[in-house]
Order: structure tokens, then sequence, then C-alpha cells
């Protein structure tokens, strides 16, 4: 019973709880839409769950040895019936939340456009030692650390790091997908209403991690017009040498944003990241090493 | 050239006083006892009859030795962990620097699972699984002792590594980029990697010595079908292990390739893939989980049919959902990584596969579920593991199932939520069950019960403490936070990380609870004498033999004509008031001859690690050439049995 009472404890603490963050308060339909299967496969398991708990509990506590008005079966030990019984609840269970997984694999594959009538905004993405680089190739600008969004407009990401790993993790807006050099992931999502949604690397990457979170903020479409002409007409230049700049390792870098992006840079971090010499990142970590 | 390779005073961290502090101990602890026993005279002793002992039982009783010291050093990490993460909020550090608390969380990891939850495991096989299959030693009781002393290599050059230079900061999992040599230049993860490629290495023989064991060398009559359920798990486990540590010893053998040859297997340019290594880590690692899971799936059968002086309901189900496990676990190991971006088709197939899994899992429950029933449940501490384990299992199953869906994975891979869960579930599966199988094998062991109320203390304070330090890790990861975090922006979570941390002090008071009841019990053990062999009304042959056995185990080779052998037996003497009758006709029996050789090559074998962590290449050569001599002395001895005679026997046989 206390552990029903501890189950029942968890999840209403995780949705009273989680109502101001994170994955159980969803922004936008591919969170909504992860969130809704997460409840309805919890759902459909606890219906098997809870009454096996039950069950093993009341069964143990029955059959206790003191308990003499249990009937003793010391020959029990196969019931065709039964193990019909035993082999196809879990089987049944599993048919039914894996249709759930194979179409939402496919319903929500982080590569799948969202479909909708808005043009997407494009993001390319860029992890490095120990910060997020934004560039927006279709507007030629760049933010380092925020990722400022227009609200109901689906973004596509290209996805890809400077070295090491990374997961890039907004969970109100959807699920993460991995970063990794050379190579592209693509991940797309949507904010449904303006604000301000934690975003961050969920995949450890060194000793500058836990400072690897960003804001992401989602504005009106005209506000997001807005920042995009303000951002044009400020701040620095991004090219190759810009870059070479921002990837030496720094961690809990404050949000800045670029004017302009060289053409082509984020392809140059591609190839680049397949040839990485950098000696500074080297230098960097061995400080901290035993070769002091 | 300098002599001692990477190695010089600075490898030794002076200014950490946590580090110093914590090493010193451990010198200290290990002086005291090194001295104790030699000024007490017990060296002989403990040289003749354990260190170069081929003796399965002592082996096993070692093994769970380490398994209980590592498991000490291990929760020291979780301590630290969840005390760190419980102050530094907001702008807080907490009292550990990320490159502390990034070894921790390595080292937590990589102890818990090697270093804990497999000696565990591999202890009480070779414990049980000879005396239930009613033979005298494994296949090869040699390769067992260097087995054994080869995972102790591993150990003891993970701990050297808390003292001299640093531990991996890669998570114990290592993936490159981040193990390469470019990003960590250090000699970490060549700790890491070395201290696994030897123990690994000494899990692999014993993979081999008991399949061998189980499959050529049962007691006469003793058909699969009459094996004992925990010999069945046994041997799929070992199967496992056959089948998935060369996949280990390989990729680690290329991580290496790259970082001291510099080859390009897992880098990011010159062709190199890390994708590779995460793939071929899960394929190992997927298996590893139920080469743990699955003996411990045994132990819990084995305790709840003798408990419920029942049979074990559903036997041949039992067997069926055992192997299927064992077939299914190769064909899961993407769902570790979802997010890397596979196509939905290939994710859709691994989350389907995975889910699949829970089908065999769950015929066991209900089966444990049918043997309690119309059985006489005797509520004693092995039982109360397993009851505990049942109802904490299926909720940690349950959360593996979420984790099995690609887009609710997605949204809880690498956070906290992830953590709780397979926390979930190795803490009942594994640990809950080691502890039940430790505390029904004890009296066979050493021939006294363990203290029963103790025990339930322990239970309560485990089973409490757990729930109260991972339900708030699901809430804080369904709130998004990540894993491995030295400190975090968000205040929200620290209330339920704050509480995470009373439950590991209540996990830390079950600690103690257990290592007062090994006190208590020692104290009291004329008390709790057990002369008959077997103290629980037991059903399998282990128990028919006099507790602890002597080193032939069985005086006479017992006859195996149905299973659940000896309560037959005893069935079958009650029923006719015919006990068999004491005058045998002994024989002299032939037993393996104690041998240093596995002692002496994990010798040499923590001097080619070191030296080849520190790269002091005449060293590692040394260890090497030491090794190898050491191998071909033990070829070349001329007696390898001892012979005891039958009178011998006759009196063990007498006396008990």
């Amino acid at each position: 019973m206390r552990y029903r009472v501890l189950a029942g404890a968890l999840i209403g603490a995780a949705t009273l709880g989680g109502c101001s963050e994170g994955v159980l308060d969803p922004k936008g339909p591919i969170a909504a839409a992860e969130r809704l299967i997460l409840f309805n496969s919890t759902g459909i398991m606890l219906a098997i769950v809870i009454p096996t708990i039950l069950a093993t509990l009341g069964v143990a506590f029955w059959f206790r040895s003191s308990n003499r008005r249990a009937r003793y079966m010391p020959d029990f030990e196969y019931s065709g019936r039964l193990e019909i019984l035993v082999w196809s609840i879990p089987i049944m269970t599993v048919l039914l939340v894996g249709g759930v997984a194979w179409v939402g694999s496919h319903d929500l594959d982080p590569r799948k456009p969202i479909s909708t009538a808005v043009d997407p905004v494009r993001v390319q993405v860029v992890s490095l030692d120990w910060k997020w680089l934004f560039i927006y190739p279709n507007h030629g600008i760049a933010s380092v650390n925020k990722l400022t969004v227009p609200v109901g407009t689906p973004v596509s990401f290209e996805l890809t790091s400077s070295g090491v790993m990374n997961s890039f993790w907004v969970p109100q807006l959807a699920g993460q997908i991995y970063t990794m050099a050379g190579m592209v992931t693509r991940l797309h999502l949507q904010a449904d209403h303006p604000g301000t949604y934690r975003g961050s690397s969920a995949n450890y990457s060194g000793a500058g991690f836990a400072d690897m979170h960003f804001d992401v903020e989602a504005l009106p479409a005209e506000s997001f017009a807005q920042w995009v002409d303000a951002t044009r007409s400020a701040g620095p230049l991004l090219d190759a040498q810009a870059y070479a700049e921002l990837t030496k390792p720094s961690s809990a870098v404050a949000p800045f944003t670029y004017r302009s992006v060289a053409a082509d840079l984020f392809n140059g971090i591609l190839i680049s990241g397949i040839s990485p010499s950098d000696p500074s990142r080297l230098t960097h970590q061995t400080s901290q090493g035993a070769e002091k | 050239m300098n002599l001692l390779g990477k190695l010089s005073w600075s490898a030794i961290p002076f200014d950490q006083p946590i580090i110093m502090g914590a090493s010193a101990l451990m010198v200290l602890g290990i002086a005291v006892v090194l001295g104790g026993v030699v000024l007490k005279g017990y060296w002989p002793y403990l040289w003749r009859e354990w260190l170069t002992s081929v003796d399965h039982k002592h082996i096993g009783v070692m093994y769970l030795v380490l398994a209980f010291l590592m498991l000490l050093r291990g929760f020291s990490d979780a301590i630290m962990m969840r005390g760190q993460q419980a102050v530094a909020a907001g702008g807080a550090q907490g009292y550990l620097p990320p490159e502390h608390f990034d070894q921790i969380f390595s080292a937590h990891g990589t102890i818990m699972i090697f270093f804990v939850a497999m000696p565990l495991v591999i202890g009480l096989m070779n414990f049980a699984v000879p005396l239930q299959l009613g033979i005298r030693d494994v296949a090869f009781p040699t390769l067992n002792s260097v087995s054994l002393w080869l995972t102790a290599s591993g150990i003891l050059l993970t701990n050297i590594s808390l003292a001299v230079g640093e531990f991996a900061k890669t998570g114990w999992v290592a993936y490159p980029p981040l193990s390469e040599l470019q990003f960590s230049p250090g000699v970490g993860v060549d700790y890491y990697l070395w201290a696994l490629q030897i123990s690994g290495l000494g899990t692999l023989l014993t993979g081999i010595n008991f399949v061998t064991t189980i499959l050529k060398t049962r007691a006469p009559g003793m058909g699969y079908m009459r094996m004992p359920v925990f010999c069945w798990t046994a041997l799929a486990s070992n199967l496992l292990i056959v089948a998935a540590f060369p996949v280990m010893t390989a990729t680690f053998a290329m991580l290496l390739l790259d970082r001291y040859l510099g080859f390009h297997f897992f880098t990011v340019d010159a062709g190199g893939n890390p994708m590779m290594y995460v793939n071929l880590f899960w394929v190992w690692g997927h298996p590893e989980v139920y080469i743990l899971v699955l003996p411990a799936f045994g132990i819990f059968s084995e305790v709840t049919a003798t408990f419920s002086g029942k049979p074990l309901f559903g036997y041949r189900s039992m067997v069926g959902a055992t192997m299927a496990i064992c077939v299914l676990s190769y064909t899961v190991w993407l769902h570790h990584f979802f997010t890397m971006g596979a196509s939905a088709s290939v994710n859709a197939f691994f989350g389907v596969t995975s889910m699949i899994i829970a089908v065999p899992t769950g015929v066991k429950i209900f089966n444990w579920l049918f043997t309690m029933y119309g059985g006489r449940v005797r509520f004693t501490a092995p039982i109360l593991w397993t009851i505990g384990f049942m109802v904490t299992f299926v909720l940690g199953g349950l959360t593996g199932v979420l984790l099995a869906l690609p887009p609710v994975d997605f949204q809880v891979h690498n956070s906290l939520f992830l953590v709780a869960h397979f926390h979930h579930v190795i803490i009942p599966g594994v640990v809950f069950g080691a502890f039940a199988g430790y505390a029904y094998w004890f009296p066979k062991a050493f021939g006294f019960k363990l203290d029963e109320r103790w025990g339930r203390r322990s239970f309560w304070c485990w089973f409490i403490g757990f729930h109260l330090a991972f339900m708030p890790i699901y809430v804080v990861g369904l709130k998004g936070m990540t894993r491995r975090m030295q400190h975090y922006d968000n205040l929200d979570w620290q209330p339920w990380l704050l509480v995470a941390a009373v439950g590991t002090v209540v996990i830390l008071a079950g600690i103690v609870c257990q290592i007062v009841q090994l006190a208590v019990s020692i104290r009291n053990r004329e008390q709790y004498r057990d002369l008959t062999g077997d103290p629980w009304n037991g059903r399998t042959l282990e128990w028919s033999t006099a507790s602890p056995p002597p080193s032939w185990n069985f005086s006479l080779l017992p006859r195996v004509g149905e299973r659940d052998a000896y309560w037959h037996a005893k069935q079958r003497a009650r029923a006719t008031q015919n006990y068999p009758a004491s005058v045998e006709e002994y024989e002299p029996i032939e037993m393996p001859r104690n041998s240093a050789i596995g002692f002496v090559t994990a010798f040499f074998a923590v001097v080619t690690g070191f030296a080849l962590i520190w790269h002091i290449w005449w060293m590692a050569a040394l260890g090497v050439f030491g090794a190898f001599v050491t191998l071909l002395v033990f070829a070349f001895r001329e007696e390898e049995e001892v012979e005891i005679p039958a009178e011998q026997i006759a009196r063990f046989d007498q006396a008990h």
C-alpha cells in the first residue's frame, strides 16, 4: 500500500510540480505530442502494473506461513491456463505500446518537417566548448547562447558540433538531438506561445558542461522581425577568424549576437570538424590534467 | 628519455584535501589489515586457504568481499554527488570543482557496474552453481582463480587512480571524441581503459569456465530440464559474457590504439567515426545489463520457491523466458542512442524489440507471484528482498518501456529521468537480488545464519531510502535537468535534490545495518549455527551437504532423478522412514591443487597496466614477460591434483 501512495505521490508531484517547466509543460506541437505519448503509454502500463503490485503484496500476505486459513498447495507448479494468461498479458500490453512506438516514431521523427502553411525559419546550430552558436542563414545573422524564434512558425534546425558530442534540448518545445562534428543532424520544432524556455546540452561534454544552457525566446512575428533588424544593425561580424576565436574553450558566456555571418560558414565548420587541429583546446584541458 | 614515463610527483594531487584524505584513509586501511594479518600470524593461513585457493566456494566468497568493499567506495562517490547537487544551485558551485566532480560520476558508474555488480553476481555464481549442479568444482578451477585475481587487478588500478594521477572525466561510457587524446589528454581515460581491459579478460575467462561447467559437468542424471533455475540463469548470463565481452575488449582496444598509436577509429578527423564506438559499446553494454540481472532473477526464483515451500511455478516458462531474454538482449542496443538521428524506422524497430524483452520479464514476475500462491511464505530477509524487488522492479520496467518509445526517449534521454530509471532496475534487480542470495547462501558458506533482525532493518532502510533517493530524481528529470551537472541554475530543482540526498543517507543507514548484521552474526555464531546443512528446508542439492561444505563438496556424487532433487529425496526418506545409510563405500577423491598462478599473474597484470597508463615502457615489457613466465611455470608443473583419502572423507561425514 505504502508503495501505491509513493507512486501516486510521484505522479501527482510530477504533474503538479512540472506545471511551470520541463517535459510536462509543452509550449509547442512537437513537445505536446511527445507528452501525449508519455501519458498514454504510462496509463496503459499502469493498468497492468498497479494490479500486479497489489496482487504481489496480497498473495504474499495471505499465504504467509502463519495464516492457517490459507490453503497450502505444495504441488501447484503448473497450470496451462495460467501460463497462457501469464504470457498473454505482457504480450498484449507490448502489442499496444509497440504500436504506439511504431506510429509515434514516424510521426515525431526529428527529421520530419512540421506540416503547416507558414514558411519555416532555418537555424544552423553549432555546439562549442562550452556554448551554443545559432546561425540564421536566411537572415544572415547569428547569436551565441540565446535562440530567438518567432511564435507559430516552424523552426528547422541543422545541427553539428565543433568537436565533442553534445545534445540540443529544449524540453518545452521538442525532444533532443545529438550534435556531432563533421555530421549534420536535423530537428524541427515550433513554439505556440510567446515566452522564454530553457534549453541546454543534454549530453555531457567536459568541464564546462554545467553552464552549457541557453534561453529560447519565442517572440510574436512582428517582434521577431524587429529583433532581426536590431541584430543586423549592431554587433561583430562572424567570419572564419571570429569563429576560430569563438571555438576557444570558455564557459558561462553571456549571450551576444553577430550582425552578419560569412557565407557558407556552416559548411566550412562541417568540413573543419573533420580536421580540427586547434592546439588551444589541448593546452586548456592539459592544464587541468595530470601533466601539470 | 624519462625512465618513469609521464609519472612524476605532480601526479599526486597534494593540493586536494578530499582526494588526499580518501587516499590516506585507503592506504591506512590496507596497512592496518595487512599489518594485523602479518602480526597475528594469519598470513600462511590466508595464503594457503584463500589467496591461492582454487576452491570455487572460496573464490566466490572473495568475489563478494571485493564487491562489498567496492560498494563502499562507489557509494561514497554517490554521497558526494548527491551532496554536491543538493548545494550547488543558483550561483553556488558546491564543494566539488568540475574536474573532481566529473571524475566522481565516472568512477561511480564504472565501479558500481564492473566492480560491484559484476563481482556480486559472479561471486554468487561461483559459490552456488557447482553445489547446485552436484559437482566438486568448476570445469577449470585454476582458471577460475586467475579470473578472480584479474578482476582484483582492475579494481586495484582503479583505486590507484584516486591517489596517483586521475580517473576518467568522460562518464562511465567514455564516448569519443571526448575520450580521445585530443579532448582527454590526461591519464584518466587510460586508467579506465586498462582497468577494464584487465578485469574484462578475467570476466571472459569466467564466462568460458561456467559455460563449460554447466554444459559438461553436471551430476549424473541431471538433465537440462532438471537443473535448478539459478543454473539456467547462470548459463544464460555466461553465454552472454562469452559473446559480449570480446566486443568490449575489441572496442577498448581500438580506442587504445587511437590514444597510444595515433590511429583514427573513433576520432572526428581522418575518417574516424565516434558513432561506431557508441554502437559497439552498447552491443556489449546492453547484454551486460542481462549478464547482471539474469542470475539475480535466478536467485529470486530459488528464494521464492524455497520460502514458499513449493516448486517454482512454470519452470519451463521460466527457462524459456530466460533464454529468450538471452537472445533478445542482442537486438536492442540502439535504444541507448535514439537521439543520434537514425531514421524513424530504425528507431521504431529497436523501440519495439526493446519492448518485446518486457514480455519474458513480465512472465517471470507473474511466475514468482504464482509460486507464492498456495505456498507457506516465511518472511525471512531473502524473501523480503524478493518481494521488495517485485513491487519496485515493475515500476522500473514501466519507465524502461517509456524510454524504449523513441518520441518519449527524445524528451527524457540523458536527463535524470534516465538515471532514475536504470537505478530503479539495477538496485532492486541486481543489488536486492545479490543481497537475497547473500542472506540465503550465507549459512551454507559459513555454517551459521545471518541475524534476521538487522537483516530486516537493512532491507527497510534500503527500500525506503531507494524510493526517497530516486523518485525525486525522476521528477527533476521531467523538469529538464540533465545528468552529470556539477552545478545548475534552476532553483526549482533544489528541493527535489535535497530529498534525494536524504534518501542517500537512508540507504547509508541500510549499509550500516548490513555491517552491524555481519558483526552481530559473527559474535552470536554459536546461537545461529546450522548443524543440519539445510537451514531453510531447501530444495536443491547445495542443501544436501554439510554447512560449510567440505572442499570436495559431496562425499558421494548425488544421483539426480528429478527437478528439486534434494526436496524429493527428503520426501522419499520421510515416506519410507528410510534415511540413507551412513555406512557408505567411500573412495578417495582427486581435488585440484592450490595454485599461486592467479595471484602472481594478477601482480604482473597490475604492473603492466600501471606501466602502460604512465608510458613506462620498460616496466610494461617486464610485466608482460613476468606474466608469460608465470604461465610457462604453470604449464610445466608436475602435480596438479591432491588425493583426499577415503578415511578423511568418512571421518568428515561421521562428524556431520
